[in-house]
């Protein structure tokens, strides 16, 4: 053996050394700074960011071992020879990195530890105290989560002395672009809220919250909702894309489970809007704080312990779970007992019951309520179980039920709060800005569905007047703001981007409903048995079976069909369905067919061969389902657009140059 | 004080939910009897899932033993079951299915997809047949006797060999009862 193959060989030692060094960085990290704070000593406050770099810095050591382990196909690493196979192709190798549970939560703890790092970096202007507090807690969590991986999910564990010449292959369903992005972007958002978390805490020991520290936490929260909205959005895509059913959400655990946290983080980012131009909601405000971390760290219990049946089958060990829980019992219980000891005394700013304030208390109180519904639902299989009641399935006609009034409700006053003032809105001068897009979303929404479909359709009238309420109250706002300067440019001038980024994350969720109600109500399904050369009809468009023949790729062999698919007698496109049969796991995989577009998608997928020369087939059109992610992109592009406000860099400015910026005054303020 | 306690509330609805945690990592799910175990099936006139035109009522489960399957597509457990059903189908096992709260598209794509077990499916939207049965979600599996009279109930998947065993069991003690 010469010595570089035996530098390849040891890669998984350096992994797992670099991973022990990031523990006990960690572990420094959170104890000194932490213990300084609480002391007063500065020499200690600066052992926080030094470490906070050293962390990064050998976990990301450790997830680049690991990804180096599988692109030399190190099959002596159980994780590597459960994940890969030789035949796969490199992109997919290095991205099986995070296919499965070790590596997924080593990818969670590098994200965590880039977060930290990044608060130590940008977070220069924060006072020593607060910055020691905040990387001290996210060294806790880090510190909590590496010990879990190294105990318990070693994705460098290796199989000796039996090496395996083969892997068994990353499982069929990951093997997708989808895979690629889908996890990092989810784990980013659900990671991000651990730095308004520590945020949280550290206002808590200080037992401070001021304007100051709700201005360094909205950036971070928007961020980290950004994320999550676009992990969220991509989770849904590849559902809809990949598992073959044509479905976009399914209320499936895995997927309520980021769910809960995004919900949470929407009232925060509201409730801090609030603390921040009002002074007001101050505990509510630290509590949905924890609360949105809490429910990142549940989701991932959940998901990782598998007490809960999911179409996401991930293994389960218990050892594992009771680990988890021992850590959410830990950061939540602990962060709670703080919060009930801390909490900032009463801080009940007046306000009429018609003003902005009221109408985000509202906000505030209605996505609560959907966290809390969803949770109970995800949960209630659970509660029943330990009842000894058996065990059972709570699926969509739950959630829908309760889900769908409660986001008209919510869009009822979302369209209001933008036009409201702070503390009192008289209902009159509401009346007159609003009513005519009331009365036109009304109308439009009714006539809507005859228009489309040439049919009453209530459930299309409700879901497109929301929608359409939403727009043109939007619509509304900026109109009023752009006459409020001398000339439409001054007015435009007077927008920042925090205005922007609500506008555009408001125009999202309207999108989204759009697309929701009219792919809810208006999809045609059809499961067809056909022939070589025979042709069926579905919503206008007609598609022919032309061929059927088999096709190799790299790890699996496919069987193709090929559609033309045809509208009034001309031909449009050629579809290629696909069953796929992977050598390594003999699993078959349904490779869906998809003509997307802005209006429509085509959706075409093989089911079972019917004797020589036929196939049955799911042949589905899916009227606007594009809206859906489309709106989710617009509301994280939202959030990341408010990033950018000045207001969240005055303090920088003030610092360099002794004087506040002189910044845009704030529209409404 | 009062406030202090008011703050406390988030803690109390946590420490309930870890116990909740830990007491699921802990115990293995367990059956549960239901209340109409040796009454007679619930009378129902429903049309069947294959064909709305086609209506089904209770002569449907009378004559043979016969292991009633409550089912949805929306049920991620359900898909789990789906090879137990049609192991128990191809040991001459006869199986009936209902359609629980499911789009009549969404559920044929479903059985097109995992493979169809039932001799029969009543298609039971608004979840009536369900509720007269008392089911709590989806899956259950109720055992009917030749005269229509639920003798067995399994609350949640068959997906262990054990529970497929008992299911055995209890349809060959049913079928040699006169």
């Amino acid at each position: 053996m010469n010595a570089t193959t035996l530098l390849v060989r040891l890669i998984p030692e350096y992994g797992q050394f670099a991973l022990i060094l990031a523990l006990l960085l960690a572990l420094v990290q959170a104890g000194v700074p932490l213990a300084g704070a609480a002391t007063s000593r500065p020499l200690w406050m600066a052992y926080a960011r030094p470490m906070a770099a050293g962390q990064f810095a050998f976990v990301l050591v450790a997830f680049g071992c690991l990804t180096a382990s599988f692109l030399f196909d190190d099959f002596s690493v159980a994780y590597v020879a459960d994940n890969s196979n030789t035949r796969l192709p490199w992109y997919y190798k290095a991205t099986a990195a995070w296919a499965s549970h070790e590596g997924s939560m080593l990818l969670w703890s590098l994200i965590l530890a880039g977060w930290g790092f990044a608060v130590s970096r940008l977070a220069r202007g924060l006072p020593r105290v607060m910055l020691a507090r905040v990387l001290g807690v996210m060294g806790l969590v880090g510190s909590g989560f590496l010990l879990f991986i190294l105990l318990t999910s070693n994705p460098f564990e290796r199989r000796l002395p039996a090496i395996p010449a083969e892997g068994a292959d990353l499982n069929p369903l990951l093997q997708d672009v989808g895979l690629i992005v889908h996890p990092p972007l989810l784990y980013m958002g659900y990671v991000g809220f651990s730095v308004v978390f520590a945020f949280a805490i550290a206002a808590l020991l200080e037992g401070r919250l001021d304007s100051a520290w709700t201005r360094w936490v909205r950036p971070w929260t928007h961020l980290a909702w950004a994320f999550l909205t676009l992990g969220i959005a991509l989770g849904s895509w590849w559902a809809y894309y990949e598992l073959g059913w044509g479905g976009w959400w399914f209320w499936d655990p895995v997927e309520n489970a980021s769910l809960l946290p995004w919900l949470a983080g929407t009232a925060l980012i509201h409730s801090l809007a609030v603390t921040d131009k009002r002074g007001g909601f101050k505990s509510w405000t630290l509590l949905l704080a924890v609360a949105t971390f809490s429910l990142s760290l549940l989701g991932t219990f959940l998901v990782r312990s598998g007490i809960l049946g999911s179409v996401h089958a991930f293994a389960t060990d218990p050892a594992r779970g009771a680990f988890i829980l021992a850590l959410l019992g830990l950061t939540v219980g602990a962060s709670l007992l703080l919060f009930a000891l801390r909490a900032p005394r009463a801080d009940f700013t007046g306000f009429d019951w018609l003003s902005r304030d009221a109408l985000l208390l509202i906000n505030n109180l209605l996505l609560v309520t959907m966290t809390v519904s969803v949770l109970l639902g995800t949960l209630y299989p659970l509660i029943l179980e330990a009842l000894g009641l058996g065990t059972v399935s709570v699926g969509a006609p739950y959630f829908n039920t309760v889900f769908v009034p409660l986001v008209a409700l919510l869009c009822l006053f979302m369209g209001l709060g933008p036009l409201a003032r702070w503390k009192r809105m008289p209902a009159r001068e509401l009346w007159r800005r609003l009513a005519g897009a009331g009365l036109l979303a009304l109308a439009l929404g009714a006539m809507l569905p005859l228009v489309y479909a040439g049919r009453w359709n209530l459930g299309v009238s409700l879901g497109l007047t929301l929608a359409l309420w939403l727009m043109l109250s939007l619509a509304r706002d900026l109109l009023g703001k752009l006459r409020r300067g001398a000339t439409w440019r001054a007015g435009l001038s007077r927008l920042t981007p925090g205005y922007w980024g609500m506008w555009l994350a408001h125009l999202g969720l309207a999108v989204t409903i759009v697309g929701v109600t009219v792919v809810s109500n208006y999809s045609v399904e059809r499961n067809v048995r056909l022939a070589l050369g025979e042709r069926v009809a579905v919503a206008g468009y007609g598609f022919t079976l032309e061929a059927l023949d088999e096709r190799h790729g790299a790890n699996y062999v496919a069987d193709r069909a090929t559609l033309a698919v045809a509208r009034d007698g001309r031909r449009l496109y050629t579809l290629h369905p696909e069953k796929r049969r992977y050598t390594a796991r003999a699993r078959p995989m349904t490779e869906v067919a998809l003509r997307p577009g802005l209006l429509r998608d085509l959706y075409v997928a093989l089911g079972e061969p019917l004797g020589r020369d036929a196939w049955s087939l799911r042949i589905q059109y899916k009227p606007m389902v594009r809206w859906l992610w489309l709106g989710a992109l617009m509301m994280a592009l939202g959030a990341a657009l408010a990033v950018l406000d000045r207001r969240y860099r005055q303090d920088r400015h003030q610092r360099r140059h002794g004087v506040p910026a002189p910044g845009r005054e704030d529209v409404r303020s | 004080m009062n406030r202090r306690l008011v703050l406390l509330i988030p803690l109390g609805l946590f420490a309930a939910l870890a116990v909740l945690f830990w007491s699921s990592l802990a115990t293995a799910p367990d059956g549960r009897d239901s209340a109409r175990l040796g009454e007679a099936f619930p009378a129902f006139e429903l049309p069947a899932l294959a064909d709305p035109a086609r209506s089904l009522d209770r002569s449907l489960l009378t004559g043979r033993v016969t292991l009633v399957n409550v089912w949805a597509s929306w049920c991620a457990a359900c898909r789990v079951e789906m090879p137990q059903l049609a192991a128990l189908a191809a040991r001459g096992v006869r199986l009936v299915g209902v359609n629980y709260k499911d789009g009549r598209a969404a559920a044929n794509a479903f059985l097109g997809e995992f493979g169809d077990p039932f001799e029969a499916t009543i298609h039971d939207p608004s979840g009536k047949l369900g509720f007269e049965l008392g089911v709590y979600g989806a899956p259950e599996t109720f055992l009917v006797d030749a005269q229509g009279v639920i003798r067995y109930h399994h609350v949640g998947a068959l997906d262990t060999e054990e529970a497929l065993q008992v299911i055995l069991a209890r349809v060959k003690q049913w079928r040699s009862q006169p």
